[in-house]
This record gives C-alpha cells, structure tokens and sequence, in this order.
C-alpha cells in the first residue's frame, strides 16, 4: 500500500459522496466582538474520507478547527454528529463523541516513556482498595500492538518521547486518538514543522486513518500534502469558504492557483510582468536601500 | 473515555509479520544508566569508601546506625519534596514548617492539658492544611511555587519564634514528657532498639517505608503517571484530562504530611522544641532529592534518587566529624557533592538518550 509516493499517481477509488457524514456544518460562523473570523462555512466529513482544509495564515482554519474540537462554540450555523444538532462546551465532550483533535504540540509529555504517553489520562487498573495499580503489562502490550499496527518501529517503547522524531510523534498521537475511540481525526498542520520525509512518513497515517474508517480533517496550507492524501478540499479565505471541490473535479494546479490566492495571484503576475521593478543601489554603498 | 471502537487491522506498510513484544530489548547495562538515580548510587559508593578509608570509627556498625538516623531526618522530607519536584514545584517552606508542626503538638497538649495524641492530631491538621494552602494559592494565583513557599517560609519563621515567645516566653516549648500519651508517642516517632550492637532507630524504619509506599505510588499506580506528567507538561496533562491542580495541590499536601511527622519525631525525641530551628533544612530537602536525579524543571527523577540523596548527605554529615575534621566543613563538602551530582546527571542523562 504505497500508493502515496508521488502526486502524479492517478486518484484511487472513493467512497461516493454524500454517505451520511458524521460531521457536519451548516452555515457556521463566529465573531469575537465586532471582528467576524469566520461566517458561513458548510463542511461534511464522512467515515472513510480526507477533507483538506486549506488557508493562508490568518485564513480562519484555527478558529474552524477550535469550533470542530469543541475549544469554541460558534456564533452563528449549525454544527451536527450524526445528523443531530450538538453544542460542545469543552473539548472533552467532543471527544466523547468520538471527535479527537491532534494539536501541533500533540499533548505529550516528552520526558516520559512512549507506552505510558500513550494511555496518559486513561490508564487501565487492575486490582481493588490501596492495591489498586496499573496494569503496566496490557498497557505495554496493546501500545506496541497499536503502534506495530500504525508501523511505527521503534526500539523500545520504554523510550522517553523526546527522543523520537516529529513524524514519529505525530503518528503516537494518531494512533492514541484512534485507539481511544475516535471517529473523526482533526489534525492541526501536521506537517508543517516536519522535513520532507517525516512529512511522507504522516502522510502515509492519514491514510492509514482514512482506511481504517476514519473521517479526518487535515488542516494544511501545503496543497501538495493536501492534494496526496484528500478526497475533498475546502479553502477558506478571510473566513469564508473561497473554494471547495471534491479531489475528482480538480487538479493539483488548481489547488496550488486557489491556495496561494487565485485572482490576486494572477493580478500580481501581472504587475510583475509589467516590469515595474523599484530599483535597488548598488551593494557597495554604504547606505542600501530603495530609491 | 470510551474504547468502544476496536482498532481495525491495517497497516500503511502492509502489516508485515507481527513481530514479538519489544520489551527488554535494551541492554541490561543502558537500562541501568538511563536510572535517574545511577549517578547518586555511583556518589554514594564513593563517599562511602573515601570515609571508610580515612576515618577509621566509620567502620563501626555504631557509627553506621548514626549515619543512618542523620540520613533520615533528611531523607523522610527528601521523599515528599522529591514527588512534589517530579511534579514541577517547589516548596521553601517544608524546613520550618517541620518545627511549626512540632511546635503546635507541643504547646496544644500542654497548653489545653489534652493527651499529646490530641496534639499530634491537630498539628497534623495544621501541616496538611499549610500544604493545602501553597497549593491552592499556586494554582488561583500562578505564581511561581519558589516564590509563593518562599513567602510561606518566612510567614512561618516569625510565626514559630514569634508565638512561642507569645505564650512561653522563651524560645523553646514546654517539656511535654510527662504528659499523657507521650510514652505510645514515643514509641511510634522516635523509639530506638539495639539489635545485636546495631542501634535501629524508628525514623530509619518509616525513612524506608514511606520510601517504598512512595515508589510504588509513583511507578505504579495512576496517579504516579499524573505525577510525571504535571511535572513535565501541565498543558498537555490537562489536554487529556488529568486533573492538574489536584495532583498539584495532594503533593504540597504529602509534604505537609511529611513535615507533621518528622516535626512527631523532634517533638517525641527531645521532649521539648527550639522554635527557630528548620531554617535551611528546605535546601537540604531539594539537594537530596537532585542530587538523586530530580530536576528542577519538573517531570524527571525517582523517591529512590532522593533516598540515596540524603544517605549521601548523611555519609558526609557524619563521616567528617569521624575523620575528625573540623565540622564547617560538611557544608563545604555538601555543596560540592551536589554540584557533581547535577554535572554527572546530566552528562549521564545525555549520554543514556543518545540512542
């Protein structure tokens, strides 16, 4: 299953479209005050799909993923699981309803070993009373399971955390968030501060969650990741939803055009082309700059 | 959290042959370097054979019975302040809050003619509820610990000298031994038995047992891993739903509990308490338990490290009065040892991590 080596690789079959989505937003939007982050924004995410949401810095993605996780309730729409209207008023709850959120910082303790990462906050217990301890050989036990299952080989799971690579963290938290029970995978630029092959290493885990049934949102402002591994994409532009297409109506040249800004880009090629350059001093003055 | 969903079989990479659990694997040698505690056991031999070589009374089983009382009137504080450093805090006030909680059993009893039980019972009250108090101030206010035990230290200190001279009228308490309920007190804080010329004191006994309860607690129970995970990234804690600021707050309170029961031990001992002794005893605490491989910013160490800690500061304490050296110098020595320590706990740290 290396299907995701290159982007050029023609695009696998897909669940269809519009299998009832386990989440969904109609028309949701958010203001802080007077200053309106996001309005209007309708997405669906359904079992076995990647939605890519894509956006320039200060887009919205932060503030539509915090409202997905439950960090914040919207101003305005309709957020649904399972068909049914839900408020959350903490992340916990989205979680108990199966809506798991990876964070860049990926909630890990770097100092502590891998296995007793993994089951932080949910630790199996065995025994009664004072005697009451953890169950260190099944916790042991289902996170190497887990994470063989994820294929991520590590020497020891008895290593402190800080010692593994960026990709690698990142798919320990995936593969909590899947253990744990989620449904619905939100993951929050997991690329971003990665190299080229940790990316790749990630990228092959979201598929890997898509595979196993899981609808995930993958927020990104990298359309070539995006483009491997989505079967639909949202672009938001200044809190509002610019773009969205699913992965058959649409090339990766499309994407990159409406990611890094469509019409404005095309003005801006324009200007450049026009050859109205400002005009820079020589490097051996004293005093460079723009005349 | 719900484990409803069961994890479905498929691999990125093919699911390849299931490979056996990957325990153990790890040689014998670099699991024991990667201890936090190696470079205090390694102090610890040393320290004990430089002694053993030069001073010769060291040699005695006597005198080793006196190294061991000097280790655990150290080492019984050193384990709570070793939790709650794992946990990420610090706490300046557990030297004189040990006196606090003595000196409210003492004048209590005395003063209301109670059983000392009944005095023990609300010093303990008392330093538990100190322990609560930095804790809850640290967490509505989030202030720095250094800062807010820093604060309760000195609070403390004039309270102790200040109220003892209030209703004594000196600086020490009343003689409590004749009172009722001294004697069963004694026995529990302070008894001391000869077996075969080897003079066992009680603290030594709790010193080790509270060591023991204490280790399983944080190896092996749940709330052990809280510990550790507070200490080392409270935000990612509270991300998946440890509670933060009980675990925070229990452990100032283990030390309170600490403090109550080496303060039993002085009180039940000598009978009766100097209100302006503990000063600089909270240092020692924190130097026993980094010496055994705590660090400061939390997350890292064991109770063992600190148990060796104060055993090498006991070794040292002793040792150089039976080198018959000028007693100044232990503090010398002291502060020495410690900086070795930290510089061979972090070399061996590093080395340890590098693969």
């Amino acid at each position: 299953m290396s299907a995701m080596t290159t982007h050029t690789d023609p695009p696998r079959p897909r669940e269809p479209e519009g299998s009832d989505p386990i989440v969904e937003l109609r028309g949701v939007g958010k203001s802080f005050g007077n200053v309106r982050a996001l309005s209007g924004i309708d997405l669906k995410v359904g079992t076995g799909e990647v939605t890519c949401i894509l956006g320039d810095n200060g887009a919205g993605k932060s503030t539509l993923i915090k409202i997905i996780a439950g960090l914040h309730g919207s101003t305005e729409g309709e957020y649904r699981v399972d068909g049914k209207p839900v408020r959350f008023s903490s992340p916990r709850e989205a979680l108990d309803h199966g809506i798991a959120t990876v964070y860049q910082d990926l909630a890990i303790v770097q100092l502590m070993p891998v296995w007793r990462n993994f089951f932080l906050g949910s630790e199996l217990s065995t025994g009664f009373g004072p005697l009451r301890r953890l169950d260190i050989g099944r916790m042991r036990a289902i996170c190497d399971q887990e994470l063989q299952k994820m294929g991520i080989d590590l020497p020891s799971i008895d290593m402190p955390v800080q010692n593994l690579s960026g990709g690698q963290k990142q798919v320990l938290a995936i593969a909590r968030a899947i253990y744990f029970g989620a449904r619905v995978l939100i993951l929050d630029e997991p690329t971003a501060a990665l190299g080229v092959k940790q990316s790749g290493v990630v990228l092959k885990y979201v598929n890997a969650a898509r595979d196993a049934g899981l609808g995930v949102v993958f927020i990104t402002h990298n359309p070539h990741h995006a483009y491997m591994v989505g079967d639909h994409f949202v672009v938001i532009k200044l809190g509002e939803v610019e773009f969205d297409a699913p992965r058959s109506e649409l090339s990766l040249e499309d994407l990159t055009h409406h990611m890094a800004g469509g019409a404005e880009l095309d003005a801006l090629e324009h200007e450049l082309e026009r050859g109205q350059l400002p005009t820079v001093d020589p490097l051996h003055d004293s005093t460079p700059g723009w005349t | 959290m719900s484990q409803t969903l069961a994890p479905r079989a498929t691999s990125p990479e093919g699911n390849g042959s299931e490979k056996a659990l990957r325990v153990g694997q790890r040689s014998l040698l670099r699991r024991f370097l990667s201890r936090p505690e190696v470079g205090s056991l390694i102090g610890a031999v040393v320290v004990f054979s430089v002694f053993f070589a030069v001073a010769e009374p060291f040699r005695q089983a006597s005198s080793f019975s006196t190294v061991l009382y000097a280790s655990s009137m150290i080492g019984l504080m050193a384990i709570a302040v070793a939790l709650l450093m794992i946990g990420g805090e610090f706490d300046l006030s557990a030297g004189v809050a040990v006196i606090t909680s003595a000196i409210t059993a003492g004048m209590f009893s005395y003063q209301l003619s109670t059983n000392v039980w009944v005095g023990a019972a609300v010093a303990l009250l008392v330093s538990v509820g100190i322990g609560f108090v930095n804790g809850l101030l640290l967490i509505r206010t989030r202030v720095p610990s250094f800062l807010i035990t820093l604060s309760m230290f000195l609070m403390l200190q004039g309270i102790n000298v200040a109220v003892t001279k209030l209703i004594t009228g000196g600086v020490a308490t009343q003689n409590i031994s004749n009172m009722d309920g001294f004697d069963s007190a004694r026995l529990v804080f302070a008894s001391e038995f000869d077996i075969a010329g080897f003079n066992l004191r009680a603290t030594v006994i709790w010193w080790l047992v509270f060591a023991a309860v204490a280790t399983w607690v944080l190896m092996r129970t749940r709330v052990g891993n809280w510990i550790y995970a507070v200490g080392g990234n409270r935000e990612s804690a509270r991300a998946v739903g440890v509670p933060v600021h009980k675990v925070k707050v229990g452990l100032f309170m283990t030390v309170g509990f600490m403090a109550w029961f080496v303060g039993m031990h002085m009180l039940f001992k000598f009978n009766t308490v100097q209100s302006g002794e503990g000063v600089g005893n909270e240092l020692l605490y924190i130097m026993a338990a980094v010496v055994g491989g705590c660090l400061l910013t939390g997350g890292y160490g064991t109770v063992i490290g600190a148990v060796i800690g104060a055993f090498i500061y006991g070794m040292t304490k002793q040792g150089i009065v039976y080198a018959g050296w000028d007693n100044n110098w232990v503090m010398f020595f002291v502060g020495a040892m410690l900086l070795t320590a930290v510089l061979v706990n972090s070399w061996v740290r590093t080395q340890a991590n590098k693969r």
